[in-house]
């Protein structure tokens, strides 16, 4: 009974938690309740994940209406391993919040906060969860929505700016995939996603469809920060609180790749997203751009967050050139990538939490000889930053591991190269925090400076730990990511 | 014990130690205890395989699987356990001149250097004893991470800028290069386990053969090739034990050991002959020999001369390897350790100068004989043996090297060697004449204390122990060379 209603379950424990916590008032009870269900979204997902192992592709029909006519809900491996994402990174960020927010937020806002993380995270899990396209685009102006909010939350000023920036864009990106899904409907009657892609065969050839494919890849373009489209992601990522950048940095971006993804392999086909429209050659393009741009405009960032989310840009550029190879290398590649980045990119701005909690700022300047006083923060965040280098026994490693070798079986060996010269970029930006932490010899007001309390530092090194272990063990990982991967791509054709 | 469980304690131990060593921070004496009694215990350990090695057995063990079909395991074959007893001894050795040395050049952070130092120790025994390429490319990048805060040790501004040229060029080489080899190999053959008669015969054109040939040799940061090698005297803004030790040893050693192992094992002796990048990297590795002991000779600060004269010695056992012939291995493995027992002498000597007097300069050094004989006698010892004289270890590698090379008929490498002898001459002889025949500098300008004695007796210890290993090679070089031999299955 329990089992066979997960998919629903996913979806609506969050959603019916969201306004318990807007009701309970008081900032300790709303976060017990947020970390609970986050508890409990991780236990779910888990669960499901199994019967994706154990049975393969799950269908769930809402409200028992069969499937072309009802809103289905389809959970094969692709969508098991990002719930496992998201899931994963709202269990771990809940605990660390607690502290965090009541520093960075009023407290009458506090629950406000939890109340939009938990309609945040069931809007993500809802874009993975579920099988309709229309269903997909309302998941996804729930959980952008709420996005908006929670990045207003930070501290600055700036943030209110930052949102409505992010709010543009972002509505944007979501009217274009509305009006790709519009343009799909009207040719095929449709908008269940498998139902969709069996109709489209007898009228690939029109404009319609090539539009709607179009207006599809661009909208979610925007929705996961594809270079040049990344413009709202520096400043929402710096001017959010620390608790919504690690986790929005870690998710909703990887979110929408998923969705981008379900499109091209499921919707659309390979055949027609990849030989027809040459997506594969543009993507490349630009996630060459994305890890360029991306990682130089890193190095000269004063400020660590903005700097990570740079970085972020590059990453989603790794994520994006595997996918774009079109192999089943290369899309697994990516997922791993995803799945790494989810955990590296989490950490390292979990860690500079800690460090805005005890300093008050996350200006490299202000940093100089915070190792000392520091210790642990900033070892988790060198452990993470050696992570996102790619150093071998880290999570990272792994990622670029399979990219390169993805790279170099398809034949494109400068990528591999690039990769690789990327990973020295990240080395050049990540060491500038190192030498001011390390080597810089701290002002008198750093003497003040403590080291961030237990229940931030556990949550941070555990996805350091996390991190380690799919360094030194990534064959849970990668063989997700691989079966992930022959899926999407085995839908091909139909 | 189980040879296996041996072969993981001496991964384990020195990873281990720093521990031990920063609980015991606050005593000193203990915390030095500890560094000796675990360099101790490892060379223990390491000999303990010598007999099964030699008797053909090859104690293996694997860890983990990050990655299906990479494993990260490690094997015990006679060129790594060369390499590993080579770096366990000298790290007892180094061990003991560091207390002496760190204390009476009051250092800081003491308990850090220790700790730091028994870590690379760790990475070097994880690379001696790695069971395929991917083991060993982690280790190697241990050690880089871990001597960066050896080489950064005074903290200051100097220190910082050496660091990022450390860094920058070990990471970058290392991921930009070797890492593209790996994968590449990995993707061309499915394996990057090591196996006699390589494994890239039969799957590989001579064209990516020579590819990945040139990612391997440039991409092995650590063998200090030209144009990668300007880490080397960068790195020498580090304690000197650390230098001694880490960079005319270990690391460097790392470095043309890696060099070796990927001519070996994964390349193969014999298909490595037919790559065409072969002959004109070792061109490379020649011109490499000639420019870097150029550099030294005009050289003032004594360590930098040594870092140079490093570079020009590492390209001799890079030279050796891509003779291709198991003559020409069997020279690189021996120069390998005579070269180390040499060359940590010298090192230690300019540490002993410099703690006693503050004197970094060669031009400085006149009648610095007469005030520390011993010291001095070590340093021609060891310049000696630089050279090739007999009865110095350096003859017998520079024998071989030279054998190697003619039986190769590559009379080039033949030339190249005799006038870099010329230069080594030329470029360590002076120091040693203005040490004992000068007449000392007379000008105490600043009243400091101006009776110069020997240095403390550990570090004493350390450069006679070192000065006589050099010495004792040339008599007994018969363990090294057999594992050399045994390695490649040459003759006598």
């Amino acid at each position: 009974m329990l089992i066979s209603n997960l998919p629903a379950l996913q979806v609506v424990v969050p959603l019916v938690s969201a306004p318990v916590c807007l009701l309970l008032r008081n900032p300790r009870h709303a976060w017990a309740c947020a970390l609970t269900i986050s508890w409990l979204v991780l236990a779910m997902a888990v669960m499901m994940l199994q019967q994706v192992y154990a049975v393969g592709t799950l269908s769930y029909a809402i409200g028992a209406w069969a499937t072309p006519w009802g809103i289905e809900y389809r959970v094969d491996m692709a969508s098991a391993l990002m719930i496992l994402v998201i899931a994963v990174i709202g269990a771990v960020v809940m605990p660390y919040a607690r502290r965090s927010i009541e520093h960075e937020l009023h407290h009458k806002h506090a629950s406000i906060f939890y109340a939009c993380y938990l309609l945040c995270l069931t809007g993500l899990l809802g874009i993975v969860v579920t099988g309709d396209a229309f269903n997909l685009f309302v998941f996804l102006e729930i959980s952008s929505l709420s996005s908006y909010v929670l990045i207003s939350l930070g501290g600055s000023r700036r943030a209110l700016t930052a949102s409505f920036q992010y709010l543009v864009m972002g509505t944007l990106g979501a009217t274009f995939i509305l009006i790709g899904i519009g343009l799909l409907y009207m040719m095929t009657g449709t908008l269940n996603m498998m139902d969709m892609a069996q109709r489209l065969t007898g009228v690939m050839e029109t404009r319609t469809i090539r539009v709607a494919f179009a207006f599809v890849t661009v909208g979610v373009s925007i929705k996961l920060a594809l270079f040049p489209l990344h413009i709202w992601l520096p400043n929402a990522y710096s001017f959010a609180p620390s608790v919504v950048s690690a986790f929005i940095a870690s998710t909703a971006t990887k979110v929408g790749v998923y969705v981008l993804l379900r499109f091209f392999f499921t919707v659309f086909g390979i055949q027609f997203s990849f030989v027809d429209m040459h997506v594969g050659e543009i993507m490349m393009l630009l996630a060459i751009a994305a890890i360029l741009v991306g990682s130089l405009v890193a190095i000269f960032q004063n400020n660590a967050k903005r700097m990570l989310a740079y970085s972020s840009v590059a990453q989603i550029g790794y994520v994006i050139l595997g996918i774009s190879l079109a192999t089943t290398a290369g899309v697994s590649a990516g997922m791993i990538q995803l799945f790494n980045h989810a955990l590296i990119k989490g950490a390292l701005f979990m860690a500079l939490g800690c460090v805005f909690l005890r300093l008050g700022s996350v200006e490299i300047r202000n940093m100089h000889g915070l190792a000392r006083q520091m210790p642990w923060t900033m070892a988790a965040f060198v452990a993470g930053g050696l992570s996102l280098i790619g150093l071998p026994l880290t999570a990272g490693f792994i990622s670029k591991w399979y990219l390169v070798s993805a790279a170099l079986t398809a034949g494109y060996w400068p990528l591999a190269v690039l990769v690789l010269l990327s990973s020295l970029l990240a080395l050049i930006y990540i060491w500038r925090m190192v030498e001011a932490a390390y080597f810089q010899v701290p002002g008198t007001a750093m003497h003040a400076v403590r080291e961030a309390p237990v229940s931030m530092l556990v949550p941070t090194w555990l996805l350091i730990g996390i991190n380690l272990y799919v360094g030194i063990d990534a064959g849970v990982i990668t063989d997700m990511a691989q079966q992930a991967a022959t899926t999407l791509i085995g839908q091909t054709g139909q | 014990m189980m040879p296996e469980w041996t072969l993981l304690a001496c991964i384990a131990l020195p990873l281990l130690t720093p521990i031990l060593i920063t609980a015991l921070r606050r005593w000193p004496n203990p915390r030095e205890a500890i560094t000796l009694l675990s360099a101790a215990c490892l060379l223990l350990l390491v000999l303990s395989f010598h007999d099964t090695v030699s008797s053909g057995g090859r104690p293996a063990i694997t860890l983990a699987e990050p990655i299906p079909g990479l494993k990260i395991g490690f094997e015990v074959e006679p060129l790594g356990l060369l390499f590993a007893l080579l770096a366990s001894f000298l790290w007892l050795v180094t061990s003991v001149y560091s207390i002496g040395y760190l204390r009476s050049h009051h250092e800081w952070r003491q308990t850090a250097f220790y700790s730091y130092f028994a870590v690379a120790m760790g990475g070097v025994m994880g690379i001696a004893f790695a069971g395929n390429l991917f083991t060993l490319f982690i280790f190697y990048e241990l050690l880089t991470l871990s001597t960066y805060p050896l080489v950064t040790h005074a903290g200051d501004d100097a220190a910082r800028e050496s660091g990022r040229m450390y860094l920058g060029y070990l990471l970058g080489s290392s991921v930009m290069l070797l890492l593209l080899a790996l994968v590449w190999t990995w993707s061309l053959t499915g394996t990057l386990d090591f196996r006699a008669g390589g494994i890239l015969e039969g799957t590989v054109t001579p064209g990516v053969a020579s590819m990945l040939l040139v990612l391997f040799v440039f991409g092995i940061g650590k063998a200090a090739i030209i144009p990668f090698h300007l880490w080397l005297p960068a790195a020498m803004v580090a304690p000197t034990p650390v230098s001694a030790l880490l960079h005319a040893v270990a690391v460097v050693k790392a470095g043309v050991f890696t060099v070796l192992k990927v001519a070996i094992y994964i390349f193969g002796i014999d298909f490595l002959a037919t790559i065409p990048a072969t002959s004109w990297l070792m061109y490379v590795a020649a011109t490499g020999i000639l420019l870097a002991a150029l550099v030294a000779l005009r050289q003032d600060n004594l360590k930098l001369r040594l870092a140079w004269s490093t570079i020009s010695q590492l390209s001799y056992i890079v030279l050796c390897a891509l003779l291709a012939t198991p003559p020409g291995m069997v020279a690189g493995s021996m120069h390998m350790v005579m070269h180390a027992f040499a060359k940590i002498t010298l090192f230690f000597c300019a540490g002993a100068i410099l703690i006693m007097t503050h004197k970094t300069r060669i031009s400085e050094l006149n009648g610095i004989g007469r005030q520390m004989p011993w010291t001095m006698t070590a340093f021609t010892v060891g310049v000696l043996s630089m050279i090739g004289v007999p009865p110095m270890a350096g003859f017998i590698s520079k024998w071989y090297i030279l054998l190697g090379s003619i039986e190769a008929r590559q009379f080039i490498a033949v030339a190249v060697i005799v006038t870099s002898t010329l230069l080594n001459v030329a470029y360590f002889m002076p120091i040693v004449y203005a040490a004992f025949f000068r007449a000392p500098d007379k000008r105490p300008k600043h009243a400091t204390s101006t009776v110069v004695s020997e240095a403390p007796l550990t570090v004493l210890l350390a450069i006679t122990v070192t000065a006589a290993g050099t010495i004792a090679l040339f008599f007994y070089p018969y363990t090294a060379l057999d594992l050399a031999i045994q390695t490649t299955g040459a003759d006598k």
